[in-house]
């Protein structure tokens, strides 16, 4: 195999599976194409229907064929049967070889794992959580999962990297004529906003909603001109409480509570919280903790922000409600607090993932953002990320919008303990880098905080004396004094099984198959 | 020392290890059967920390049972012994 090293010093492959990779240039520094994609010209006339009353005939409609490229969305994170329930069917119709391209794959998502074992899913291109992982880690998927973050996704379904054949979008309420919202009806999940691209890009979009209403619904976010068939079903398409999962309720453990302090401290310090201030962080335990925090600082100094980004959470409708964001600008839903907000409240404003994330556009979301706070698996010396694969080597988690807001965010703070169980959080070298150093700009832990010298915020930082830190190297010899020395190197085989690219679509790392233990 | 009898020490709290002794089978030496979130980066360290303390007590057939969960190695060693000393006479 032929490697080219990448900026970041990672070795990529030529070519994986006849595919053509790309190494990871710098920011901006990889020529952008052309021209988007095209979707197919579909004609719909006077009088023509689109409501359908079977998964099954909606398949068959679809035209899906061995060998296509299939979406969904997450909006219901742990709570979703869709994707189970269309995978059930394209089973028993005997249908193979596809490429599952979602925008996220959960633990729920287990029974997956028999059609990658059976040859009905042969590549993947998604973040994935859970059994999926696993089962990719352990080299039972025949192609290549490739990895992307929200934006990237957005930008590979719209310029054409990911060509998606049939979208199947779980619809919590939709009108006969394929308008839809995720807000209304039993299964209201919140935004839609990771399936915007897919619906104006697919070629085909079939709505599958428990709630049906008379044309033409309201709060409408996906519209009818992208929309081929709507199908009316009784089986659920989500279960709504599923959507708040373990990692997302605020933390009482008192350590990542200081981290959460000290991350308020550095933003304070960082001279950007004053009117106006932006602010996004995830649904973590540490983050929500972050957000809580920055109210408070907030409502003392008498700072009016002027957008806070979701992932929505409680933490941030309260400081919406409160007044202490202007707007809250939303690409899905973490809570049901966050569900409602978005339908009752027109400050509470729906995005779309290119309008999130995307960096081949006109500009995107993150890159008004302020500051963002985010976690890590493993950070190391030059400040790289991962996020994606876990201590044994195997992939356990999908990168989200990690590289899209640190990148596009002024100050990128990330938020750990120094130790996860027996493993250094901050080591020589991550396993897997998934986001950038150079998009990594503080990192605050519970043993202290350290600056990226490359950082245009150091100096400012460095000079307040508030704050005491440390360099990334200290914090790694504390871990590892702590732990009993370096850890181990993971044994991986030689199979490549997965490619992380990064947001404009050149290859960052790649991962290797797992050894059995 | 001698094993009189089957003994533990610890919990499966995190950042805790929970280390069952029993006496091993004649001639068997010491077995560690070891389950740990960071087996695959930190198992040797693990092995070697539970061997330390074994030494010390001069046994020679002893079963060790560890189930960690994410245990440092001061943890490691402090539970091993008074497993040991609960289990020997």
């Amino acid at each position: 195999m032929e490697y080219v090293e990448n900026i970041i010093g990672r070795k990529i492959p030529k070519e994986v599976n006849g595919r053509k990779l790309r190494p990871f240039r710098g920011i901006g520094m990889e020529p952008i194409p052309d021209r988007k994609t095209a979707t197919k010209i579909r004609r719909r006339l006077p009088g023509e229907k689109k409501l359908l009353k079977s998964i099954e005939e909606a398949i068959i409609k679809s035209g899906l064929k061995d060998g296509m490229t299939i979406s969904f969305h997450h909006h219901f994170r742990g709570g979703d049967k869709l994707m189970n329930m269309i995978f059930k069917q394209i089973a028993e119709m005997g249908i193979k070889n596809l490429t599952l391209a979602p925008s996220s794959i959960h633990p729920v998502h287990a029974p997956l794992v028999k059609y990658i074992e059976e040859g009905i899913i042969t590549n993947i291109q998604c973040g994935v959580t859970g059994p999926v992982g696993d089962a990719i880690s352990r080299g039972k998927l025949k192609g290549l999962l490739i990895v992307r973050s929200h934006g990237g996704r957005a930008r590979a379904v719209e310029d054409g990297d990911c060509r998606i054949d049939v979208c199947f979008i779980g619809a919590p309420t939709a009108d006969e004529f394929g308008n839809l919202n995720g807000v209304e009806g039993k299964q209201a999940c919140g935004p839609l906003g990771y399936m915007v691209p897919d619906a104006q890009y697919a070629d085909m979009v079939i709505a599958v909603t428990n709630n049906l209403v008379p044309f033409p619904c309201s709060n409408i976010s996906i519209n009818q001109n992208h929309v081929d068939y709507v199908v009316h079903i009784k089986n659920p398409i989500g279960d709504p409480a599923g959507i708040v999962s373990g990692t997302t309720r605020i933390t009482r453990d008192p350590i990542r509570i200081k981290i959460a302090r000290n991350c308020v401290k550095v933003i304070e310090a960082s001279g950007l919280l004053k009117k106006g201030f932006s602010f996004q962080s995830g649904a973590g335990g540490i983050s929500l903790a972050v957000t809580q925090f920055l109210g408070e600082r907030m409502r003392e100094k008498e700072i009016q922000g002027s957008f806070g980004m979701g992932g929505s959470t409680s933490a941030l409708v309260q400081l919406l409600e409160e007044g202490l964001f202007k707007r809250i600008l939303d690409v899905q839903a973490f809570d049901r607090e966050a569900i409602r907000s978005l339908k009752d409240n027109s400050s509470h404003i729906e995005i779309g993932a290119s309008q999130y994330a995307n960096i081949h556009s006109s500009g995107a979301a993150v890159n008004v953002l302020d500051t963002v706070v985010l976690g890590a698996t493993e950070v190391d010396i030059d400040f790289n990320v991962n996020v994606v694969t876990e201590s044994d080597g195997r992939i356990l988690h999908g990168i989200g919008g990690h590289q899209d807001t640190s990148e596009g965010a002024k100050l990128s703070i990330i938020a750990i303990p120094l130790l996860r169980g027996r493993n250094p959080v901050i080591v020589d070298r991550v396993t897997t880098v998934t986001t950038p150093g150079m998009n990594i700009n503080v990192i605050v832990t519970d043993y202290g905080i350290a600056l990226n010298p490359k950082s245009p915020y150091y100096r400012r930082l460095k000079r307040k004396k508030t704050i005491q830190y440390k360099t990334i190297k200290e914090l790694r010899d504390i871990a590892y004094k702590l732990v009993g020395g370096p850890p181990d190197p993971i044994p991986f085989k030689d199979r490549i099984v997965a490619i992380i690219e990064h947001r404009d679509g050149t290859v960052l790392d790649v991962v290797r198959q797992a050894k059995d233990k | 020392m001698k094993i009189v009898r089957t003994a533990q020490a610890g919990t499966l709290e995190s950042q805790d290890v929970l280390i069952t002794v029993q006496k091993g089978k004649p001639n068997t030496g010491l077995v560690i059967e070891l389950d740990s979130p960071s087996a695959v980066q930190y198992g040797s360290k693990i092995q070697s920390e539970i061997e330390t303390i074994v030494m010390e007590f001069k046994i020679e057939d002893v079963h060790i049972k560890a189930i960690d969960k994410g245990a440092l190695g001061f943890t490691i060693k402090a539970r091993t012994e008074v497993a040991l000393k609960r289990a020997c006479e």
